[in-house]
């Protein structure tokens, strides 16, 4: 905004190369640091001011950590935030603290986020007055009421305490708290998901409004694809600590090139018996691998259907901008895959085979046969089809899921 | 898919649970619900959370606490009639003629044991089952549930399996007797998707082969219309609206669950496709004794979802096409069903010319008829 | 559709409009209660507090009317006459309890006794409290080097037994009541460190304490005005209960001759301490006092485990 002379088309936000890894610590009397949980293993992305960048995976894949570590919430290892053209992960003290109230945060748990002592007045000043914002008492009170009208509450819950409000409710409390310091970035971290379905539309369409009137730079994680594609412009998936693809919202979803995202995508259920008898289920072999010792190479290929013998195993695949020519429709043959002029940005795979997958030329083995693959390859004489190397990888039982 | 062969497993008929805790008014968490199973059906009964769907489950099992709790109604399984049952009778139809996974894998299942000993107690229970025999038959179960290298997984404690294999377990011990129903409350909320693909996948095999009724609790729509031949959709206590699958989605006729699939993002609708939320929240009712619960959040209310005569309710009405609707004014009003249940459009006009609707009718199908 | 002609209809569509408004708003009832008036207004529902809190008035009442309630002086000897080897007077005219083996009239004894023992119980929490609370704060507050030293330190208090810690405070500060008060105390003080670090630990954790951070709320305030005072509870609950072990400990400690060297004082512990010698023909000289110290005991503990019930947010209504 006004801080540096940055050109328009510069995003807002840029992450290069970020890692967290949590150190797994042992140890009766010294604590040692006997192995590293990857959570974030080197993701780079960037959002565009005024855009929403949805982040989807499975739980486990660290997109939340990826979302606090931007906010320093989580200490980076490795890599850089840029926000505004300042180096976040590099900040200590009062201007972290300052630079916080340009980047805000909404929670999964609108009950959990809000401290149960604070009334809904309590509650809202707190973060003004925490930045010297606001002016005097009758100032303040005015925004407040301006900020519970903007977010569909009476007046009247400023006295309340949160036990008082219905979910949908406390979230909307939660998103006018991130409001209050009129944030240029809002990461939503699983928004709607704690929040019963007749109520997640009420928040969704809320978060949509509010963007268009404040001209708000959204990074909303989510687990919910559907949830992710109603709101997002990009869309990144991440597995195992890492981006696997990339591309706008509408491509990623009519032509998903990546086999996760494939896999991922037939998962949905969709709430139509048409689609659901007609779909093309690309069922996987077993269960997420851990974050604490993945595989090598690509790290999907102990459950990928289209897995090859050779380069998927050992050689780490990277983030390539894909082009194709229009051939076979995607997963939901809503519209054909086609090439599009890059609207908000290239379409990012990471996978050896995507163009010899896309074209056809090779098909996928059922779990079963991904399964016994795995069997044979797995030095550790697992069978691949439900290993868990969470347990089966590593020493000991990590606490971390 | 719904040749409902022979008698159904599960007859629930006017099935009401409720609750009086000390210094409280009675509250009814389940109320006049009525439904049935057949062997090789899966039914759906879909709500909200505090819609009933789960204490209803309970209900059937026999595994609601005894104090303060009152259930009231049938519930029959082959027949035989289950409220009332003695402790013993129900002990023994629990896991070997009904079943039930439920939705947190980890908490069903007793940490410091080790999973083998924890299916093969099931087999001991109810089979008479031990030693190698048991041991062999865990096996076989814990590998038809697509659990690998089951033998080693038989010594091994709940802890060290991942959430879906966790599920898998616990379906695999339901399944130890061959129960003639199973009952699965939100069995892949917990779950990722694509382990909730799996776990779906494995049920859905399930059923097809054994014949097994399936009762599936859950408040994912997508999920219901994968799986269900039939469902059910609960609104505060009470089934609001029962249809097929097909065409419950495509006509939904209660304007609580047209809301709910308006109000659902679809993965294959792109963004700017509007959602129309469901005003207020599930705290926003009134007793069903003051007519429909869901007239305030409605857009489709009149004032004859409200009952001048207390007591007196919305009814559930068949209309003879397998569908049956809790609701003076609902969606779609389909011109083939003319005949007895009007439209939408038909009943709030009479109501606001004809001066006098009836005062205190209870049904609408009596005021429908003097009306015209 | 507006509707003019009146129909029995129309108040029930100005109903439906009414509810359709009010849906998505605010619950009915004033709202705006806090934890602590909700946990207030529960407390006062419970009969379990309800007993608790008359027994521990009661006894307040006492302590603080002991010179109205006491029939006779507490030191003075009488029917000496009558105390000789073998027999004690009991109950009788004036005397509703009896004497003591000097000849010192047993209620005002026991009335006063309230006094010494709610007083140790009362100072002793509360030093306790406050240091133990001091050094929970430095370690769940700061966490890192110093939670760890902290620690270590409440672990070792932790380690000696209690009553073997006060024993030896008593004997190396000499007895006098403040020793008493102080060794007693510092029995405590371990309990409610680590009580308050793990409360405090959690409640760190916790997505609030997170959004405050996010928000850049300061650590100071994020520590001392939203985490401790959610900590808090758990603190109470236990101080409450420790109020019952300190009154339970002070006697133990008088009966061992660890407590005032005032032994003429009147003081529950002591009381039975010096019973133990005639316990043969007069037990009921111990068996007062011990009853004293029960149900003293038995009201605070009563008290605590309603307050717990009352504080916990699951039983929020």
């Amino acid at each position: 905004m006004s801080t540096v002379d940055q050109a328009p088309g510069d995003p807002l936000l840029r992450v290069e190369g970020l890692q967290v890894h949590f150190p797994i610590k042992r140890g009766v009397l010294f604590d040692r640091t006997v192995g590293h949980v990857k959570a974030v293993d080197g993701v780079d992305l960037s959002v565009q001011r005024g855009t929403t960048y949805g982040l989807v995976g499975e739980s486990g894949c660290g997109k939340s950590t990826l979302g606090r570590a931007i906010l320093r919430l989580s200490e980076p290892t490795a890599g850089r935030v840029w926000f505004d053209g300042v180096d976040v992960a590099s900040l200590k003290g009062e201007p972290l603290r300052q630079i916080r109230r340009r980047m805000q945060m909404v929670f999964q748990d609108p009950l959990g986020s809000l401290d149960p002592r604070q009334n809904v007045e309590s509650l809202l000043a707190e973060p003004l007055r925490a930045h010297g914002l606001g002016g005097d008492k009758a100032a303040i009170s005015t925004r407040l009421r301006e900020l519970l009208d903007a977010v569909g509450l009476p007046t009247a819950a400023l006295r309340r305490y949160p036990h008082e409000f219905s979910g949908g409710q406390r979230q909307r409390i939660g998103i006018a708290r991130a409001i209050t310091v009129e944030p240029d970035l809002l990461i939503a971290d699983e928004p709607v998901s704690a929040l019963d379905v007749s109520v997640q539309a009420q928040v969704l369409n809320l978060l949509e409004e509010l963007q268009g009137r404040l001209g708000l730079t959204y990074l909303v994680i989510a687990h919910d694809l559907a949830v992710v594609r109603h709101i997002s412009d990009v869309v990144g998936v991440m597995y195992l600590g890492s981006l696997v693809e990339q591309a706008p919202a509408e491509e990623l979803y009519s032509s998903p090139l990546h086999p996760y995202t494939r896999s991922l995508m037939s998962a949905v259920p969709v709430p139509d018996p048409e689609v659901e008898d007609h779909r093309e289920r690309i069922l996987l072999a077993g269960d997420l691998p851990s974050p604490a010792n993945p595989p090598s190479g690509c790290r999907f290929h102990t459950r990928c259907p289209w897995r090859q013998e050779t380069r998927c195993d050992d050689e780490v695949p990277l983030l390539r901008e894909i082009t194709l020519t229009p051939t076979g429709a995607g997963a939901l043959g809503a519209t054909p895959a086609a090439v599009r002029p890059a609207v908000g940005g290239p379409h990012l795979v990471s996978c050896h085979w995507v163009e010899e997958i896309h074209d056809g030329r090779l098909q996928p083995k059922s779990p079963e046969e991904v399964a016994a693959s795995q069997g044979v390859s797995i030095a550790s004489g697992d069978t691949g089809h439900g290993t868990d190397p969470l347990i089966a990888g590593v020493d000991e039982p990590v606490g971390f899921h | 898919m719904t040749g409902t062969s022979g008698s159904p497993v599960l007859e629930v008929d006017d099935l009401a649970v409720q609750f009086t805790r000390r210094g409280e008014q009675p509250t009814r968490a389940v109320d006049g619900v009525s439904f049935s199973v057949a062997p090789g059906e899966t039914i759906g009964l879909v709500g909200e959370s505090g819609c009933g769907k789960s204490v209803t489950s309970l209900a059937i099992m026999g595994l609601l606490p005894q104090r303060g709790v009152q259930v009231t109604g049938s519930v029959r399984l082959d027949g035989t009639e289950l409220l009332g049952a003695g402790p013993r009778t129900l002990r023994t139809l629990r896991g070997k003629d009904m079943a039930m996974v439920f939705q947190d894998p980890l908490s069903s299942l007793n940490p410091t044991v080790t999973v083998g000993t924890q299916v093969t107690e099931v087999l001991a229970e109810h089979r008479d089952m031990t030693g190698r025999a048991a041991q062999d038959e865990a096996t076989e179960l814990l590998d038809r549930v697509g659990i690998p290298d089951p033998r080693r997984r038989l010594g091994e404690y709940p802890h060290q399996l991942s959430g879906g294999m966790r599920q898998r377990a616990l379906i695999a011990m339901a399944l130890a007797c061959s129960p003639r129903l199973l009952i699965a409350d939100e069995p892949t909320t917990a779950l990722d998707v694509t382990i909730q693909a799996q776990i779906l996948e494995l049920l859905r095999e399930l059923v097809q082969g054994s014949g097994t009724a399936l009762v599936m609790i859950t408040h994912d729509l997508g999920v219901v219309a994968g799986l269900c031949d039939r469902v059910h959709v609960m609104y505060a206590g009470r089934v609001i609206e029962t249809a097929d699958r097909r065409p419950l989605f495509a006509t939904p006729r209660h304007p609580y669950t047209g809301g709910l699939l308006g109000s659902v993002p679809r993965l294959d609708t792109g963004r700017g496709t509007p959602l129309t939320p469901i005003r207020g929240s599930a705290r926003d009712t009134i007793p069903w004794s003051q007519g429909c619960a869901f007239a305030p959040r409605c857009d489709n209310a009149e004032d004859d979802c409200l009952t001048e005569v207390s007591g007196s309710t919305v009814p559930l009405e068949a209309d003879g096409l397998r569908r049956e609707l809790r609701c003076r004014h609902p969606l779609h009003a389909t011109p083939a069903a003319a005949g007895a249940p009007a439209g939408a459009t038909a009943a709030s006009s009479a109501g606001a010319s004809a001066g006098s609707p009836s005062t205190g009718s209870s049904s609408w199908s009596s005021s429908e008829g003097q009306q015209s | 559709m507006t509707v003019t002609t009146p129909r029995p209809g129309a108040g029930r569509r100005d109903r439906i409009d009414e509810l359709a408004a009010r849906a998505g708003q605010l619950s009915d009832g004033d709202g705006g209660e806090s934890l602590l008036r909700s946990a207030v207004r529960r407390l006062r529902r419970n009969p379990v507090a309800i007993l608790g809190a008359v027994i521990v008035v009661a006894f307040l009442l006492v302590a603080l009317f002991a010179p109205l309630l006491a029939p006779r002086d507490p030191y003075a000897q009488s029917l000496l006459s009558e105390v000789r080897q073998g027999s004690i007077p009991g109950s009788r005219d004036g005397y509703l309890l009896g004497v003591d083996q000097l000849g010192r009239d047993v209620l005002s004894r026991l009335l006063y006794g309230s006094r010494q023992s709610l007083l140790i119980g009362v100072v002793s929490t509360v030093l306790g409290a406050v240091l133990g609370m001091a050094l929970g704060i430095l370690a769940g507050g700061l966490g890192g080097k110093v939670d760890t030293v902290v620690m270590r330190f409440v672990d070792i208090l932790l380690s000696i037994p209690g009553l073997l810690m006060a024993i030896s405070i008593s004997v190396l500060l000499g007895a006098s009541q403040l020793s008493l008060m102080i060794a007693i105390a510092v029995t405590q003080v371990p309990v409610f460190a680590r009580l308050l670090r793990g409360s405090m630990l959690v409640q760190r954790d916790s997505d609030y304490a997170l959004a405050a951070r996010a928000l850049g709320v300061r650590r100071r305030r994020i520590v001392f005005g939203h985490v401790l005072p959610n900590s808090l509870s758990p603190v109470i609950v236990q101080a409450t209960l420790s109020l019952a072990t300190a009154i339970i400990e002070a006697a133990a400690l008088s009966f061992l001759g660890l407590g005032d060297p005032d032994i003429s004082r009147p003081e529950w512990g002591a009381m039975l301490a010096s019973a133990q010698s005639v316990l043969s023909i007069r037990p009921e000289l111990a068996i007062y006092p011990a009853l004293c110290i029960i149900v003293v005991a038995l009201g605070f503990t009563l008290l605590g485990e309603a307050l717990r019930e009352a504080l916990d947010p699951k039983f929020r209504r």
